[in-house]
């Protein structure tokens, strides 16, 4: 929802990134408020992946101009669990797997650790169950997912829910989804794009990165992004992302050149 | 061969007249013929290709008596028994100790000394006994084999089923010792066993430990066997585990190695019949100066049989490992499925890994994969954890965690599985830097 008076969380001027020696974003800006849902859309190798993993702090990608506010304090000067504790949260594409892992320890030591920055409670096992198991149903997940080891062996939507259920364990005040949407079925895609919803408040907000219009019938975005070439190239309202879905992005990109 | 090693070879031959013989006549000849050739073979040195990496001469600069009568210490008894287990036998140095024991002769499934189970089945035993580990080509099984005087006898019958997992618990309590466990396991056709073979040690200083375990599995029998070696921290400890496996059966390992300054696990198995299945899943877990080595060798001679090993080393400190996985598809072992994958993980820049798969293939219609990785944690891996809110060392603690506990995970007893997750917990986690 967009509120003029509401609070900056982000505001990004000129971002510019290199990603083994190539330049990959060339000026990006971007400010987003509480209680906005952004979508970022835009060909493949358009830089918006990018864009999400240089603010989340991939050691990969190397910032070599601009700056990135999150509320107030310097990104770029904060490693990438800062970052997190802060509340900056990055729902990855290709969730890791990580073998031996129980999901549950995992979560557990994510939101310890998360509430602990924060000055905040942190859960015991049993505590913390009973935590999980709540913010499980929001995702109609299984809760046999617990006891299995870090996204090992879970489907393209298993891995996104579970994506979504740590962004609702850790409860960022900026989620950046980077195709989340990518690899799920239709129910997947609504179950996942509800939990969003739920998730959202005026205090917080999202970005969207996708490459399609569908996820965006279920999470409405109030600003819909086009890159191309590591910069955003045109910002409208999700009418522009129906416009893309039927025309495709050429005729912008030719705008744009022309 | 000099005279230290003569000397060596001398102390723990001198064990054989140290103990009995055994109740029986064939027995003796069997110990005989071994004896003859631990004093013909030759010690392996690095110079052998079963050996390259694994140098034996600080062991053969020792000399190891047999181990005197000692109390068993039954406090030591309660951190290594598993508690779900049905039966249990327990050697403490080599001896047998009935108090700590409980044996089970039931429903087909017999758990017992060694020399009781000769007294009372000693046709059935002799048939089978060294019929799997050749003592003819290894100097340290012929040793074992010369000082046979007891050990641990499984016995499952046909269709048996074991109530629970079988325990098999060699303490070691004095240094300067050599002991020589021999394990003989019988699975027959139809059966179902868990075994738990454990080496844990209690013992300051130097104590060598040679043990032989020898299973044979029956037509679609399966045979789970979990072996955990955390012997103390000045053992030797050399062993090898010889497997037969008949039509349909399966045979699945977990072996875990934790202890022992130097270890040595020789693992043969060989897919005697059609359509045998066997997984091998291994993890050596080592750290300041310690050389965990693991020989593997599965042999499939028949048609459709599978294999699948993953072996895993996570090295810290200025630790070595020493991986050799041979993998043998003779001629007309068609339609064979093998899978071997050796991954390791360095955690310190002195840490050192060897490994080498060998696949060796004579049959035309198989499907094998095989492959080996050495390295550190991924930076996507570290990443995806930072993101989440970890610091870097609790990020990597994790993930050197999880690297290991994969396969601890793949152990079929519970109170096992968590004492070894608490091992490597605390072996994996370094302190915040910061």
């Amino acid at each position: 929802m967009i509120n003029a008076n509401a609070r900056t969380l982000l505001e990004v001027c000129d971002l510019t990134t290199k990603v083994a020696g190539v330049e990959i974003l060339k000026g990006m800006n971007l400010t987003v408020r509480a209680g906005e849902v952004h979508a970022i859309m835009g060909p493949n190798g358009s830089g918006k992946s990018t864009f999400a993993k240089a603010l989340a702090g991939h050691p990969a990608y190397e910032v070599t101009g601009g700056t990135a506010l999150f509320e107030g304090r310097n990104l770029f000067e904060m490693p990438a669990e800062e970052r997190a504790r802060a509340g900056l949260f990055l729902g990855f594409q290709y969730p890791v797997e990580v073998p031996g892992v129980a999901n549950s320890q995992f979560l557990r030591l994510a939101y310890n650790t998360v509430q602990g920055a924060r000055g905040k409670d942190e859960l015991d096992p049993l505590e913390f169950d009973d935590f999980v198991r709540e913010k499980m149903k929001l995702l109609e997940m299984d809760p046999a997912f617990l006891d299995r080891s870090v996204n090992e062996g879970f489907s393209g939507g298993e891995k996104k829910r579970n994506e979504i259920l740590q962004m609702a364990l850790l409860q960022p005040k900026l989620a950046f989804l980077d195709e989340t949407d990518s690899g799920l079925d239709i129910d997947a895609l609504r179950i996942v794009a509800h939990g969003v919803n739920k998730l959202l408040t005026p205090d917080n907000a999202v970005v969207l990165v996708t490459h399609y219009q569908r996820l965006l019938n279920y999470t409405v975005p109030d600003y819909v992004h086009v890159m191309d070439g590591g910069r955003i190239i045109k910002t409208g309202d999700r009418t522009l992302a129906l416009a893309l879905e039927e025309r495709g992005y050429d005729w912008l990109v030719e705008a744009q050149a022309a | 061969m000099s005279t230290a090693t003569t000397a060596f070879l001398e102390s723990l031959l001198a064990g054989h007249s140290a103990v009995p013989a055994g109740p029986l006549g064939w027995v003796s000849a069997l110990r005989a013929v071994a004896l003859e050739r631990g004093n013909a073979l030759t010690l392996p040195t690095t110079r052998d290709e079963d050996w390259r990496f694994t140098d034996l001469s600080a062991l053969y600069k020792l000399a190891f008596k047999p181990a005197a009568a000692a109390a068993p210490p039954a406090a030591a008894l309660d951190l290594f028994a598993a508690p779900e287990v049905a039966a249990r036998l327990v050697f403490v140095d080599g001896r047998y100790a009935p108090t700590l024991s409980s044996v089970l002769v039931a429903a087909g499934i017999s758990v017992r000394d060694l020399r009781a189970a000769l007294a009372a089945d000693g046709d059935f035993i002799r048939a089978r006994l060294a019929a799997l580990a050749d003592f003819r080509d290894d100097a340290f099984r012929a040793i074992n084999t010369a000082c046979l005087s007891g050990g641990a006898f499984v016995h499952a019958r046909r269709n048996a089923v074991a109530d629970g997992p079988i325990q098999l618990l060699f303490l070691s309590t004095q240094p300067e010792v050599a002991t020589h466990p021999r394990v003989l396991i019988v699975a027959e056709e139809g059966s179902d066993l868990t075994v738990l073979e454990e080496y844990a040690g209690l013992a300051d200083g130097a104590y060598l430990v040679n043990g032989v375990t020898e299973i044979a599995v029956g037509p679609a029998a399966r045979v789970r066997h979990v072996r955990v070696q955390r012997e103390a921290a000045g053992a030797f400890h050399i062993a090898t585990g010889a497997v037969r496996l008949e039509r349909d059966a399966t045979y699945a390992s977990v072996s875990v190695a934790l202890g022992a300054r130097l270890s040595r696990h020789t693992l043969n198995v060989v897919q005697a019949g059609e359509g045998v299945t066997v997984n091998l899943d291994g993890l050596a877990l080592i750290h300041e100066r310690q050389l965990a080595d693991t020989h593997s060798f599965i042999d499939h001679a028949r048609p459709h049989g599978t294999s699948r090993q993953l072996h895993k080393c996570v090295v810290g400190d200025q630790a070595h490992a020493v991986f050799n996985g041979r993998i043998l598809v003779r001629e007309g072992a068609q339609l064979t499925n093998s899978a071997q994958s050796s991954r390791n993980l360095l955690l310190s820049r002195r840490a050192h890994v060897d490994t080498k798969p060998q696949l060796e293939i004579f049959a035309d219609d198989v499907k094998c994969a095989h492959g080996a990785a050495i390295g550190q944690i991924e930076a996507d891996e570290l990443f995806y954890l930072r993101s989440r809110g970890l610091s870097e060392t609790a990020a990597r603690n994790l993930l050197t965690y999880g690297f290991a506990a994969e396969i601890v995970g793949r152990i079929p007893i519970a109170s096992v599985a968590a004492s070894l997750r608490r091992a490597v917990l605390e072996q994996t986690q370094s302190k915040e830097t910061a």
